[in-house]
């Protein structure tokens, strides 16, 4: 049987397999609330599925890109982006971590010019993505605890 | 080779072949430098200076090498004096400075923010010093003085000595020498060693290195690059004193040494090397603060585009 935990959508775009509590970082993450002022949005949180709890955001009426989405692979690697069209799954893509990872980490050394007031975003460069590492693109630390970084 | 409106960040930002040019470029300015003969490649051309951290060295090399070649200058020596201090931004002082020069030399206490002003700025930037980051001149020069020195920077033993966990210089020179695939051996205290990963780095290149913790050995040496052991690294100064003494270069440790060791040091020094050293043959460390000048005048020309 199909499962439904949230109410279903003609159009748009359901973000599932998030981990559980992590859904409105991955709105925030996605600028979302600003970008599409008159998207409805729903979210579920703690839906326990057949892998254990997990969050659910669906969007309607807008089909996410691939690179709008990948953000999200820091806080919600396993992830799957279902595009729906008729009330149907039509697409199922997974999260993948980008190249360059832009105003969501926060370089943990406090000598970092990132860590100012200067009018930049922080900026990390993958060096490798399993496992992940990644290189802060104004001071080169590389941070180890990447998740306690995600602002 | 065309280095016209490259910032010069990093030294990792070079390959080994346009390392070689500048070098050649800054052979070639040996002259000018010294003062023998004239210039005036650079009429006409502004540097901005931006120290927003004192120097000495680097920022009066860097005028000098300006100056030598018919260029101008303009800035300042330390941010007191500076809008900086009202709050502005550095990007903000970038983009300021950029509309009245044509090259911007800059020092500033923050990691990262030469290659953030690189972002902000149409003319080329160069970084003087990024806080405990990068240093490319520095780096340069002392390949230049070692090339000078010994004829070539291949073949030689070099023992890169002090605190070398903290210097991140002398982390680019471990790798700039790991370009060239030269011998290495890095003493320091225990807990002042090279980092895993630069050993790795240099390892991974091609470079054969051993590690230490004394100065035994030194007969096999070629370079010895010396640098400071900082009395903040160590919460017990007698404990920084007992270790500071442990390394310091005096005539009793040059005993052994060869006859054409040389001894580099980026200055300023504290105690590390007892005066009596530089009475020596073996003493570099003047000459090399001198080569700072050749080298930023090749810089200089070659990011102007008025070398080739
Ligand atoms: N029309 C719809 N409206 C809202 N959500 C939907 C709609 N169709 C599917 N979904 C949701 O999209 C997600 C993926 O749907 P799918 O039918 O592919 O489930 P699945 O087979 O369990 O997939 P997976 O293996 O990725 O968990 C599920 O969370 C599902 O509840
Ligand atoms: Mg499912
Ligand atoms: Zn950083």
């Amino acid at each position: 049987m199909k499962e439904l935990k949230v109410q279903p959508i003609k159009d748009g775009t359901v973000i599932d397999h998030i981990p559980p509590g992590n859904a409105f970082k991955v709105l925030k993450i996605l600028g979302i609330t600003e970008s599409l002022p008159d998207s409805v949005i729903s979210i579920a949180i703690n839906v326990v599925g057949k892998r254990g709890k997990k969050d659910i955001v669906k969007i309607e009426n807008r089909e996410l890109k691939a690179e709008e989405v990948d953000k999200i692979a820091l806080i919600a690697p396993n992830a799957t982006i279902n595009i729906i069209r008729n009330y149907e799954v039509v697409e199922k893509r997974r999260v993948e971590v980008p190249d360059e990872i832009v105003g969501i980490v926060k370089c943990p050394n406090p000598n970092c010019i990132s860590n100012t007031k200067e009018p930049i975003k922080t900026r990390f460069i993958v060096k490798s993505r399993q496992p992940l590492k990644i290189k802060c693109y104004y001071c080169e630390r590389e941070p180890e605890d990447i998740s306690s970084l995600i602002m | 080779m065309n280095f016209k409106g490259r910032d010069v960040i990093s030294i990792k930002d070079f390959s080994r072949e346009e390392i070689l040019y500048i070098l050649d470029v800054a052979e070639k300015m040996l002259p000018i430098a010294e003062g023998k003969k004239k210039s005036n490649l650079l009429n006409g051309y502004i540097m901005a200076s931006l120290f927003f951290e004192p120097s000495t060295r680097t920022r009066l090399s860097f005028e000098a090498a300006m100056k030598r070649l018919g260029g101008n200058v303009i800035g300042f020596a330390q941010p007191g004096t500076t809008s900086l201090q009202k709050g502005e931004t550095l990007a903000d002082t970038i983009k300021t400075a950029e509309s009245y020069c044509d090259v911007i030399v800059m020092r500033h206490p923050k990691e990262g923010s030469a290659r953030m002003a690189a972002k902000f700025a149409s003319v080329p930037i160069i970084n003087g010093g990024d806080g405990a980051g990068h240093h490319p001149t520095q780096c340069l020069l002392d390949l230049f003085t070692i090339r000078k020195e010994k004829g070539q920077i291949e073949g030689n033993r070099v023992a890169l000595l002090g605190d070398l966990k903290y210097g991140r210089t002398v982390h680019s020179l471990a790798y700039a020498l790991a370009l060239f695939k030269v011998d290495m051996v890095f003493i320091s205290p225990p807990e002042l060693q090279m980092p895993k990963e630069v050993i790795e780095e240099c390892r991974e290149m091609g470079a054969n290195i051993t590690i230490k913790n004394s100065l035994e050995g030194l007969d096999e040496i070629d370079v010895l690059y010396v640098t400071r052991i900082q009395k903040e690294r160590f919460p017990d100064p007698e404990e920084y004193k007992k270790v500071a003494g442990s390394y310091r270069i005096d005539l009793k440790t040059l005993e052994n040494v060869k006859e054409d060791m040389i001894i580099m040091h980026p200055l300023p020094r504290v105690d590390e090397i007892s005066p009596e050293v530089d009475e020596t043959k073996h003493a570099a460390y003047f000459r090399q603060t001198f080569n700072g000048v050749p080298v930023r005048m090749a810089l200089l020309a070659l990011v102007l585009g008025e070398i080739k």
